[in-house]
């Protein structure tokens, strides 16, 4: 076990397999200020504070300095716009608004139902590739894949170019990463085993490491993060050019031609949502549904229900984002008026970290919160937050998830773990595994 | 066979009636058998339906998106229930604890709760009320009528009372590209609920939306054609509207007059009962076997200087049956108290208004987060320097932090900056309610009743 805070001991890669006694240490103090970041860890506190006014998501807010270490150089260049995800109302609120309309409801109610088909013909097309194997790489041959399928198709991005932004999406969400501070060394974060030397299985290379900045300090990464990020945008800037002279049936096209009442997203503020739906559309389910087909099989029984009743895929994933939430972390608010918390005062322009995975098992919310249990009541989880900042691709990834996982559990006969547990990803925000080996008997048509 | 007071006898073998089939009647009976009740159930409903929701009625069936019969409410679980659907209770025996219905049946209870809610009050006079072309929107029969009549495209649909369901009403019309003009006795849309100031934004949502909206105005006649067709209507300025389609909403009266005479304390403006849900009989005593909940329940809330309020809002209606269910099945000091804090929303040309706690007690109104004149702000009602209320249009993810400052008392105007402050936001006005001694149809809260004591509680919501 490493030392250091307990913070620390959070973002240190040793204990990426299970941070969840971390987090129940943790919640001994519901608010705790650890390495200059006031850290909140119980589930009604993080509720409250997902719902108060007075919390930012706009990091200009901060007191400089004031986070310590761990947040000295987060602010982003101040040359680059900053995506929703990032702002206040009423900019917030205005961007997501405009973006929602090409979106979901009202004003495109059937973007993500009419999907559905096209999804499943995507997780099937994927297993079909199983055959003739005895053993997949659950991360590289569906759940990055399938998600990527996925955003290109409803972006309208050529799949073609995967590669190229992948490698971008990689830098930048390595730049996410807050760990790597002092007391926690960049070494002990690779994992043991076979992941690093997969052969020639994994080919794809980006897939198999974390990124070209993955060894980088937190300083390197967070610079070359935004490199990816002008990259990427140069690149989508081009993109849209082109759905803009001839739209289709696609996202960016319905977002650069629209004509609604609010007019639409300027071209800057359309490249910047672009960066972020695409990264956000890619990096997220990929470890939902791995941490979902890992937890089936810890769980076989649950994985035999789920064969017989494809339903069940509905409350499984529900739990699944309370049990294993792929972001594990919101590190990025900002108090703008001193806030009393559970007995502790947050002051003014102090960091704020809500720890949303930790709250997922707080036992005075969610009783047994240690159990897996999809038939679990009155499971409302904070996997997608809350508030105004609530995930706005819940939906599609809802849906990604459920197919992916109900197609795993139908068609793999006699799956297993290769590596349990299994060597997990860098970064203790977009938490999941770097592979997941199955092994299986055979498939079913 | 008839059991005495034990709870866990009533729980083993008791009789449970529930009167009202619809929001309350149901969540009430699903959580007597939630809670172990194994006894004998039977629910009483007038309409010969199964329980179906309301909200939709005036929105989503209206635009024609749900038909008016697909919005029965979900079942949570297996009632195993003795229905007696389209049948009115017409009496209640307090000392032989029997319902009559209209029948002519009698139904015995050991434990009786009262969930029959309300109806829309009707136009005026009978005769006119009559009219082909008149209507009301309370029930899936008003609501399947009134769609219809819409889809054959009336020239012209009066709207009579803008409150929450009339406005609605209004919006719907719009969405479908009739011609629709609102007569208002207030001086703008939703005063009656929720004040002078955000009625100013409601009115700029009607005419934005083209809505005709004639406010301070009174409709004082609707005449008919010789084959009794709805042809036009009088108001108050003397001037007359060509419609063929008027809604009247002028809000509900309480379905009550079935407890005349029973020594229940039932009447017009409702039944009242303790924050237990317990129903009081006319000398004020508290009656320890007959229950109450839903739009039909009065009860006085902590929170609320103790004023007996009356909440025609679905959570409450949810909220209060739960509670009552759980003190039906439970002994005295596992009785809990309906400190359910109010919330109403409510849906309108695209707008999402809610609202937290009782905007009408308000004196006071400050803008906190948004701006007015955007029509999406966050405003806080404040009453003798406490919040007591918070409205949003479309900004309702906030409302809970509102609810925990009027939860805890929190100072009025709020002291602290927030996210979307705009400036001179925090200026104080006054949220100029009318006078509620004028007659006013449709403040979705009535206060009655006071108690002298100003005894605060420490109040904490109930978790999980
Ligand atoms: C068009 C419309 C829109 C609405 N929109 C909203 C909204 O957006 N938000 C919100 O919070 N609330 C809304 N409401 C209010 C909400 O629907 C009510 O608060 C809720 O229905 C109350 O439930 P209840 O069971 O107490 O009463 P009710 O739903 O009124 O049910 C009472 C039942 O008892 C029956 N009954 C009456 N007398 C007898 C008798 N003697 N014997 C047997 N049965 C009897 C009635 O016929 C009825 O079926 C709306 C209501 C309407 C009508």
């Amino acid at each position: 076990m490493t030392s250091g805070t307990l913070l620390q001991q959070i973002l240190d890669h040793a204990n990426r397999p299970d941070p969840y006694p971390l987090y129940a240490a943790l919640r001994e103090t519901p608010v705790s200020r650890q390495d200059g970041v006031y850290v909140v860890s119980t589930y009604w506190e993080i509720l409250g504070l997902l719902h108060d006014p007075r919390l930012s998501s706009d990091t200009r807010n901060r007191t400089p300095g004031a986070g310590g270490p761990l947040t000295a150089d987060e602010e982003e260049d101040p040359n680059l716009p900053v995506s929703f995800l990032r702002l206040d109302p009423p900019e917030h609120d205005r961007l997501r608004r405009l973006t929602t309309r090409a979106f979901g409801p009202p004003v495109c109610p059937r973007r993500v139902h009419d999907m559905r088909g096209e999804l499943s013909r995507m997780v099937a097309g994927l297993i079909d590739g199983f055959e003739g194997r005895d053993e997949v790489d659950i991360v590289e041959d569906l759940a990055y894949p399938f998600p990527v399928m996925v955003i290109c198709k409803l972006l309208g991005v050529p799949h073609q170019d995967e590669p190229r932004f992948h490698a971008w999406s990689e830098a930048i969400v390595s730049g996410l990463d807050p760990s790597g501070g002092p007391g926690t060394s960049e070494d002990s974060g690779r994992p043991a085993g076979p992941a690093t030397s997969d052969g020639p299985a994994t080919s794809r290379g980006p897939v198999t490491v974390d990124g070209p900045a993955a060894s980088d300090g937190p300083a390197e990464r967070r610079r070359g993060a935004q490199q990816a990020r002008r990259e990427l945008g140069m690149y989508l800037a081009e993109l849209i050019e082109e759905h803009r002279r001839t739209p289709g049936d696609d996202v960016l096209s319905a977002l650069v031609t629209d004509r609604g009442p609010e007019g639409r997203l300027s071209p800057v503020d359309l490249v910047v949502t672009a960066v972020l739906l695409l990264i956000a559309g890619h990096e997220t389910t990929v470890n939902l549904i791995a941490n979902g087909t890992l937890t089936l099989l810890r769980n076989p029984g649950t994985l035999r229900r789920l064969r017989d009743d494809p339903r069940l895929a509905i409350p499984l994933v529900e739990e699944l984002l309370r049990f294993e939430p792929p972001v594990q972390l919101l590190p990025q608010r900002t108090a703008l008026a001193d806030l009393d918390v559970a007995g502790t005062t947050i002051p003014k322009g102090a960091p704020v970290w809500l720890m949303l995975a930790s709250g997922n098992r707080d036992p005075r919310r969610f009783t047994d919160p240690d159990r897996f249990d999809p038939d679990r009541r009155d499971n409302r989880h904070l996997g997608f937050g809350s508030g105004v900042h609530y995930c706005f691709g819940a939906p599609l990834a809802r849906l990604e998830a459920q197919l992916a996982l109900a197609g795993i559990a139908r068609r793999l006969t006699g799956p297993r773990l290769v590596t349990d547990p299994p060597p997990y990803r860098r970064n203790p925000v977009l938490r999941g595994p770097r592979h997941l080996r199955v092994a299986f008997d055979g498939l079913a048509p | 066979m008839a059991v005495d007071g034990s709870s866990a006898e009533f729980r083993r073998h008791g009789r449970a009636v529930v009167v009202g089939a619809s929001l309350a009647g149901l969540r009430a009976a699903e959580t007597l058998r939630e809670r172990g009740f194994a006894g004998s159930l039977t629910v009483i409903g007038d309409e010969p339906y199964e329980p179906y929701d309301r909200p939709p009625l005036s929105k989503q069936v209206l635009l024609g998106r749900v038909p008016a019969d697909g919005t029965a409410l979900p079942r949570r679980r297996a009632l195993d229930a003795h229905w007696r659907l389209g049948v009115a209770a017409t009496g209640l025996d307090l000392a032989g604890k029997r319902v009559r219905l209209a029948d002519g049946e009698e139904v015995g209870f050991d434990r009786l709760l009262i969930a029959t809610g309300t109806r829309a009050r009707p136009w005026i006079r009978e005769e006119e009320a009559g009219l082909d072309g008149v209507f009301v929107l309370r029930t899936v029969d008003d609501a399947a009528r009134l769609a219809r009549r819409l889809d054959a495209g009336p020239r012209r649909v009066l709207v009579v009372g803008a409150g929450f369901t009339g406005s609605e009403v209004a919006s719907a019309c719009r969405e479908r590209g009739l011609e629709v003009t609102v007569a208002e006795r207030g001086p703008a849309p939703l005063v009656g609920a929720l004040g002078g100031v955000v009625g100013e934004v409601a009115a700029e949502l009607h005419r934005r939306h083209g809505v005709d909206l004639r406010c301070c105005i009174t409709v004082t006649a609707l005449g008919g054609d010789a084959a009794g067709r709805l042809r036009r209507a009088h108001l108050s300025d003397g001037t007359a509207l060509d419609v063929d389609v008027a809604v009247i909403a002028l809000g509900a009266l309480r379905n009550t007059e079935w407890l005349a005479g029973s020594g229940l304390a039932a009447g017009p403006r409702g039944i009242a009962c303790d924050a237990g849900c317990r129903a009081f009989d006319i000398h004020g005593i508290v009656t320890d076997d007959i229950f109450v909940a839903g739009d039909v329940a009065r009860s006085p809330h902590p929170l609320f200087g103790y004023q007996f309020l009356s909440l025609e809002h679905w959570g409450n209606a949810v909220a209060q049956a739960e509670v009552a269910a759980h003190n039906m099945t439970s002994a005295g000091p596992d009785r809990r108290p309906h400190l359910w804090v109010p919330t109403f929303w409510s849906a309108q040309f695209g707008v999402n208004i809610k609202s937290v706690g009782v905007p009408t007690m308000g004196t006071e109104l400050a803008v906190t987060q948004g701006s007015l004149t955007e029509r999406r702000f966050v405003a806080a009602y404040g009453c003798q320097g406490r919040v007591i209320a918070a409205v949003a249009f479309d900004q309702a993810r906030w409302l809970d932090f509102y609810q925990r400052l009027i939860e805890s008392a929190a100072p009025f105007p709020p002291d602290f900056p927030t996210v979307d402050r705009r400036p001179g936001g925090l200026r104080t006005v006054p949220a100029d309610f009318p006078d509620p001694a004028l007659p006013s149809h449709g403040p979705t809260v009535t206060l009655s009743g006071y108690s002298p004591s100003e005894q605060r509680i420490t109040f904490t919501p109930a978790r999980a």
